[in-house]
């Protein structure tokens, strides 16, 4: 089974049945993603399958085969230089333990590739998947506010 | 954990062969409960043996018109029928609901065969669909909604049946409420869907299974607002569990079938 994984051609030989999650932690050494609930509640694990938002831990691994998936590796530039998004995240301390943020960052992006100038409202609302027990929110809306051009 | 295996059919046609063949077969779209349900090891119900992935089949894909309905396909994804302007226009009622569900993630993969085959007593489409009288086609006939749920977590379907579809009558004026922890990612303490006509009064996450308030349907048939909101607590069955009690439950379902009720147009 291949996949485009940030932009790179992969394979994969396991079963299908497995999770997309561990896929990536485990076998492809995208680390990135981080495994939270388990069960699609909290967000940690979002990762974006053809330009969508979703939880790897409910994707079976055989549902991405010919799929573009990015991870927050993806986010930054081949040189590592950081994404706007990621470097708003850290101008306004966005991150504090630090398990929510990239799917967080994932679930931001895909928000302000899709919405024309969000509203604080819109950003809530493209985020309420993702779930953070440390800032409380408002540091991540600000810094996601802080990339509508 | 017993080890699964995967596959995934070139067309609806092999999907249904396959599904007739294989035992221990179970379909497999977006993930957001069958997932879950494996990786915990939930005993509910035995394990699989082989997932079968009709997430990408287009044939179980979009939104289109046949005769005088609107038929949704079964693996189209909440997000997929937000989006549709024919849900917009004729099943508002359906988008509004579909909105509700978890957030992005889950409304990027959750579809209507999923929620229908997985039947939990609070699946937020349900009582929508209740209200509207849809009817769930599958791979071999047709199931008026209904007739659809048997008891906790069981349907009329067959162990080899595949859900294809979910049509809708258009036209009808529907009006729907889920009343939650939070506004997202929560599972329902009450969802409702009400229409007066013809009177349609289903609720979820009160009973078993989602149902259809059969006195407070006569009460209202009749236009008895009052009588509808006394008959509906008998006919609900609800219990206390982690996300609500019995007594809170009986109260808010009162509270907001009086509030859709009075959001419907007058006959």
């Amino acid at each position: 089974m291949r996949f485009t994984l940030n932009g790179r051609p992969v394979s994969y030989d396991g079963t299908g049945a497995r999770r997309l999650l561990d896929v990536l932690r485990e076998d492809l050494g995208k680390t990135g993603t981080k495994e939270g609930c388990g069960e699609g509640e909290c967000g940690a694990c979002s990762v974006l399958i053809d330009g969508k938002v979703v939880n790897s831990c409910l994707v079976a691994a055989g549902q991405v085969a010919g799929c573009k998936v990015v991870t927050v590796e993806g986010l930054a530039a081949e040189d590592g230089r950081l994404s706007k998004l990621q470097q708003a995240f850290i101008a306004h301390g966005a991150a504090q333990c630090g398990i929510c943020t990239p799917g967080m960052l994932l679930a931001a992006h895909v928000l302000l590739e899709r919405t024309i100038r969000p509203s604080a409202d819109d950003v809530r609302a493209g985020l309420a998947g993702n779930l953070c027990r440390c800032t409380g929110y408002t540091k991540i809306i600000e810094a996601v506010l802080a990339c509508v051009p | 954990m017993r080890a699964v295996s995967y596959v995934r059919p070139e067309s609806l046609e092999h999907a249904v062969q396959l599904l007739r063949i294989t035992p221990g077969c179970r379909p497999l779209a977006g993930g957001t409960d069958l997932m879950v349900m494996l990786h915990a090891g939930s005993t509910r119900e035995q394990t699989p043996a082989v997932l079968l992935d009709v997430w990408s089949l287009p044939e179980l894909k979009g939104v289109r018109r046949v005769g005088d309905m609107l038929e949704i396909g079964a693996a189209e994804s909440y997000t997929g029928i937000i989006e549709s302007p024919d849900v917009r226009e004729h099943l508002p009622a359906l988008a509004a609901a579909a909105r509700t569900i978890g957030a992005a993630q889950i409304q990027n993969r959750g579809t209507l065969g999923g929620n229908l085959a997985n039947a939990s007593p609070a699946g937020d489409t349900l009582p929508v669909l209740l209200a509207y009288d849809a009817v769930v086609i599958t791979d071999r006939r047709t199931i008026p909604i209904d007739r659809f749920f048997t008891g906790y977590r069981k349907t009329a379907l067959a162990p080899d049946e595949l859900i294809t579809a979910v049509r809708f009558p258009p036209g009808r004026d529907v009006k729907f409420r889920k009343v939650g922890t939070r506004a997202a990612q929560a599972i329902s303490k009450v969802v409702m869907a009400v229409s007066r006509s013809p009177s349609r009064v289903a609720i979820g996450s009160v009973a078993e299974m989602p149902l259809r308030a059969a006195g407070a349907e006569a009460a209202l048939g009749r236009g008895d607002r009052t009588g509808a909101v006394r008959a509906v607590a008998d006919d609900i069955r609800p219990i206390d569990d982690v996300r609500s009690s019995a007594a809170y439950r009986r109260a808010v379902t009162q509270n907001i079938l009086r509030e859709l009720i009075d959001a419907l147009p007058s006959r």
